[in-house]
C-alpha cells in the first residue's frame, strides 16, 4: 500500500515540474503586474517635469477623476463602434471565404495560394500599415488626386478629419488584417464538420445555401463564438492603427480615441496612478463582456 | 527527499537562468568601472562635472548639431553614423525625435539613472529648445557653465536673449548656443512676381506689414491659386512669441489673448480657403517647399529655410534659390538650440572646448554661417556680415543678415515656460479641429485642456 502511493506521488511531481514554467512565466508577467497595477490605482504618482510626485495614497481618488469627467464613456464607445464596423465585414466575408474554401465540390484552383495571400496583411506590422494608409489618405494623398482626376470630386475630401471616414479606415485596416486568420480560424471549422452530414442533406435535394444556414452555422456555433470573443478581446485592445493615423490625438475630437489610447496618454506623463485606475476599469470592462457573451452564446442548453 | 530538491533546485537553476542573461553585462562594466576610475565618478551627485572620461554621450534629436560638430569641430572624426571620436575619447550620438515628447522622455530617464550610470553611459551633454529649456535649466540635472570653466567673458558677443533662455531662477548660466533664431517671413520670389509685380524684398513687405493686410494679400494671392501660408499652423509662432502672459501662471493653464487672436485670424483665412490646416512638419505642410505646392509664404527662422526646406533635393524652391526674406507682420523667433553639460559628467574639459569652439569662436561661426547660411549668435560676426557681400543660394542671392539682425534686437524670452512644448502641440491639434469645422471653439479648447492635463497632471484649468 504504502510502495504504491509513494509512486503515484512521484508521477504526480512530474506534472508539477512541467507546469512549472507556465506558472514562472505567468507569475512574472502576469500575475505580478496585475496586482501591481491594482496596487499603483491607489497612488498618486506622477512626473512633473522633472520632478517626481507621490506615491502618495489617495484612495480611489483616481477612479473618481476618471468617472467625473466621463470622458472614458466615450473613449469605451469609440473603441466598440470601430469594433463593431470591422467586426460584421469580417465575419461575413470570412464565413464566404471559409465555406468556399471548406467546400470540395467546387475544385476551386489554387485555394492554398490565396489561402496564403488573405493572411499575408497579418504578417505586415500594423503600425506600418496605418503609416501607409495614413500617407494614402491624406488631403494630398494619391487617393485624393485619384478621386479627383476621375472627376469624383473637386476638393480633396479631408478623409481624416471625418469621424465616419477616420473611423472607416481604421475599421478597413482592422478588418483587412484581421479577416486572414478569422477565415482559417472558420474553416477549421468547417472542415471538421462530417461530411456525411453534407452529402445526406444534398441527397434530400438541400439547396446549398439551406445546408450553409441549416447544417453549417448551427455546427460551427463554438467556432464562432470563440472567434466572437478574441475579436472582441482584441477590438477592445485597439491602439496602434488609431495611434498612428491619427498620431495619438484621436482626431477628429477625440472621435477614434480608443480606451487604450487613452491609457497611453496618461503613460506618457508617467502617470502611473491614473493609468493604474483605467486599467483596472478595463480588465473589469473586459472580463464582464468576456462574460455576458459567453452567457448569451456559449451555453447551448439544448445539447444538455 | 534529495531527488525532489534537486529537480527543484534543477529547475529553478534553469528559470533563473532564463532570466538573468539581462541584467548581469551592466554589474560588470560598473565594477570595472568603478575601479579605474572610481573616483571621478564618486561626488557626481553635487551637481559638479569632473574631467577625464573616454565617451561623451550627446542626446539630441536630430542632425543639425551632430553635422555641426562633424563640419565645424577641430579634430572631430566620423566613425560611422552614431559615432565618432576626438582625440582619443568616444562621441556617441543619442538621437530621438521630438515630437510627442519623445526626446525629453528618453532624455529624463536618462538623467534621473545618471547617478548609477557608469562612467561611459552617464549623458555628458544633451540639448535643448526655447520651448522646454527651463525644464532642463531650473534642474539640477543641468551643469553651470562655470563648472566647466566657461565664463561670462567667453560669451560676451552672444545675443542676451540667447543666454536668457537657459538662465535659471537663481541667474546661473546654464547652456550656450551657436545660433540665434530670430524669425522672418520667407516668400516665394515667382508668386510675388506674378501676382505682386515684385519679389523685392521691401515691396513684399508692403503687402504683408501687419495682419489686416496680410489678410488683404491672401485674398489677391487666393485668386491667383496660391495659398498665403501652408497651413494655419505656420503663423502661429508670430503670434505665440508676442505674447503677454505664460502658458501656465500658478499652476493654471492660461490663453494669452494674443494666442486667441492667432485662432480668430487663422479660422477667417481656413475658411476663406486661404490656407490648410494641416500639422506642421506633415506630407501636406512640405508641399509648399515645391512650386507646384503652390504656397506663397513660410514664417520661420533661418534654421527653417537652410536646414528643413529640402533645399537640397533637386526641384524645389529653395534648390533654385526662389525664397525671399522680409520682416512679415511681426517679429518673432522660433527654437534654437542650446547645448548643455549634464550634472556628473566626465567630460568637462572636452565640453568646454566644444562650446568655446561652436558658441563663441568667431572665425568658427563665421564659417558655420557661410558654409549653412545658419545666423550665428555672435553679434560682431552678424553685423559685419551684414554690411558684407555675403549671400544666401537659396534666397536668391539675398543678404538676409541685416533682416535677422534688426528682427534679433526685440526678441524677449520673459514669457516662456517649461511647459511651453506640449502646450503649443495639444494647442495646435485641438485647433484643428475647429478651423475645420469639427468642433466648435469651446469644444477645440475643451479637448486641448483635457490633452495638457493628461500630459502635465500637475496642471488645473
Amino acid at each position: 500500500m504504502n510502495k504504491k502511493n509513494a509512486k503515484a506521488v512521484r508521477y504526480n511531481k512530474w506534472g508539477y515540474i512541467f507546469l512549472m514554467p507556465f506558472i514562472l512565466v505567468y507569475m512574472v508577467f502576469q500575475f505580478v503586474p496585475m496586482v501591481t497595477t491594482i496596487y499603483n490605482s491607489f497612488f498618486e504618482n506622477y512626473k512633473a517635469g522633472l520632478t517626481q510626485v507621490g506615491p502618495n495614497f489617495v484612495g480611489l481618488g483616481n477612479y473618481q477623476k476618471l468617472f467625473e469627467s466621463g470622458d472614458l464613456w466615450i473613449y469605451a464607445k469609440n473603441t466598440l463602434v470601430i469594433w463593431v464596423m470591422c467586426f460584421i465585414p469580417q465575419i461575413f466575408l470570412s464565413l464566404l471565404l471559409g465555406a468556399w474554401f471548406s467546400d470540395v465540390q467546387l475544385k476551386l484552383k489554387g485555394s492554398r495560394f490565396f489561402k496564403t495571400v488573405i493572411y499575408l496583411p497579418n504578417l505586415i506590422m500594423a503600425s506600418a500599415f496605418a503609416m501607409l494608409f495614413f500617407t494614402l489618405f491624406s488631403d494630398g494623398g494619391p487617393i485624393n488626386s485619384l478621386l479627383m482626376q476621375i472627376g469624383f470630386i473637386d476638393t480633396p475630401y479631408k478623409f481624416l478629419s471625418n469621424t465616419g471616414s477616420a473611423r472607416g479606415i481604421i475599421a478597413f485596416l482592422n478588418c483587412l488584417m484581421w479577416f486572414g486568420n478569422t477565415t482559417i480560424l472558420l474553416m477549421a471549422g468547417m472542415m471538421g464538420i462530417d461530411t456525411s452530414l453534407f452529402e445526406a442533406a444534398e441527397v434530400d435535394g438541400a439547396t446549398s445555401g439551406q445546408i450553409f444556414f441549416k447544417i453549417t452555422l448551427p455546427l460551427l456555433r463554438p467556432i464562432l463564438v470563440y472567434v466572437l470573443v478574441t475579436s472582441l478581446l482584441g477590438g477592445l485592445q485597439l491602439f496602434d492603427v488609431p495611434q498612428i493615423l491619427t498620431n495619438g490625438t484621436g482626431d477628429p475630437v477625440r472621435s477614434t480615441m480608443t480606451m487604450i489610447m487613452y491609457l497611453n496618454r496618461h503613460l506618457f506623463s508617467k502617470n502611473y496612478g491614473m493609468a493604474g485606475a483605467l486599467s483596472v476599469v478595463l480588465f473589469i470592462i473586459t472580463a464582464i463582456l468576456s462574460l455576458v457573451v459567453f452567457k448569451v452564446t456559449g451555453n447551448d442548453k439544448r445539447k444538455g | 527527499m534529495r531527488k525532489r530538491f534537486l529537480s527543484a533546485l534543477l529547475v529553478f537553476s534553469m528559470a533563473a537562468a532564463a532570466l538573468a542573461g539581462c541584467g548581469s553585462e551592466d554589474k560588470d562594466k560598473g565594477s570595472s568601472d568603478s575601479t579605474s576610475k572610481g573616483a571621478s565618478s564618486e561626488n557626481n551627485s553635487s551637481g559638479t562635472v569632473s574631467d577625464g572620461g573616454k565617451v561623451l554621450n550627446i542626446y539630441c534629436w536630430n542632425e543639425e548639431f551632430k553635422s555641426r560638430v562633424t563640419d565645424y569641430f577641430p579634430g572631430y572624426k566620423k566613425k560611422d553614423a552614431t559615432s565618432g571620436t576626438i582625440g582619443d575619447v568616444t562621441v556617441k550620438w543619442n538621437i530621438t525625435p521630438n515630437e510627442n515628447n519623445a526626446y525629453q522622455d528618453n532624455l529624463d530617464a536618462a538623467l534621473q539613472k545618471q547617478e548609477s550610470a557608469s562612467a561611459d553611459e552617464k549623458v555628458d551633454v544633451f540639448l535643448v529648445e526655447a520651448d522646454y529649456a527651463l525644464k532642463y535649466v531650473n534642474s539640477e540635472f543641468a551643469a553651470p557653465l562655470a563648472d566647466l570653466g566657461v565664463n561670462d567673458s567667453d560669451l560676451s558677443e552672444q545675443y542676451q536673449y540667447t543666454k536668457d533662455v537657459v538662465t535659471d531662477s537663481n541667474g546661473v548660466l546654464k547652456g550656450t548656443s551657436w545660433q540665434a533664431a530670430p524669425g522672418v517671413l520667407f516668400y516665394n520670389r515667382e508668386a510675388a512676381k506674378e501676382v505682386l509685380g515684385s519679389d523685392d524684398p521691401a515691396k513684399v513687405q508692403e503687402y504683408v506689414k501687419d495682419w489686416e493686410t496680410f489678410g488683404e494679400t491672401a485674398e489677391t494671392m487666393k485668386k491667383a491659386g496660391y495659398k498665403i501660408m501652408s497651413t494655419a499652423n505656420d503663423s502661429y509662432r508670430v503670434y505665440s512669441n508676442n505674447v503677454s502672459s505664460k502658458w501656465v501662471e500658478d499652476g493654471k493653464i492660461n490663453i494669452d489673448d494674443n494666442i486667441m487672436k492667432w485662432v480668430d485670424d487663422s479660422k477667417k483665412l481656413v475658411d476663406a480657403k486661404y490656407t490648410g490646416a494641416y500639422d506642421m512638419w506633415s506630407d501636406d505642410w512640405k508641399k509648399g517647399f515645391y512650386p507646384e505646392g503652390k504656397v506663397f509664404c513660410y514664417f520661420g527662422p533661418a534654421w527653417l529655410v537652410n536646414f528643413s526646406m529640402a533645399a537640397d533635393t533637386e526641384g524645389s524652391i529653395g534648390n533654385k534659390g526662389g525664397w525671399g526674406a522680409t520682416e512679415g507682420p511681426q517679429g518673432f523667433y522660433w527654437g534654437g538650440t542650446w547645448i548643455c553639460a549634464a550634472a556628473g559628467s566626465d567630460n568637462s574639459g572636452l565640453i568646454k572646448d566644444i562650446m568655446l569652439q561652436l558658441t563663441a569662436n568667431a572665425d568658427i561661426m563665421k564659417a558655420i554661417s557661410e558654409g549653412t547660411d545658419d545666423f550665428v549668435n555672435n553679434q560682431p560676426v552678424m553685423e559685419e556680415m551684414a554690411e558684407s557681400k555675403y549671400s544666401s543660394k537659396i534666397l536668391g542671392g539675398q543678404n538676409p543678415l541685416g533682416i535677422y539682425c534688426n528682427g534679433v534686437k526685440d526678441l524677449s524670452l520673459s514669457n516662456v515656460t517649461g511647459y511651453d512644448l506640449g502646450c503649443t502641440e495639444e494647442f495646435q491639434h485641438a485647433m484643428k479641429n475647429y478651423f475645420e469645422g469639427n468642433a466648435t471653439k469651446e469644444e477645440a479648447l475643451d479637448q486641448f485642456y483635457k490633452a495638457v492635463v493628461e500630459k502635465y497632471p500637475d496642471l488645473t484649468y
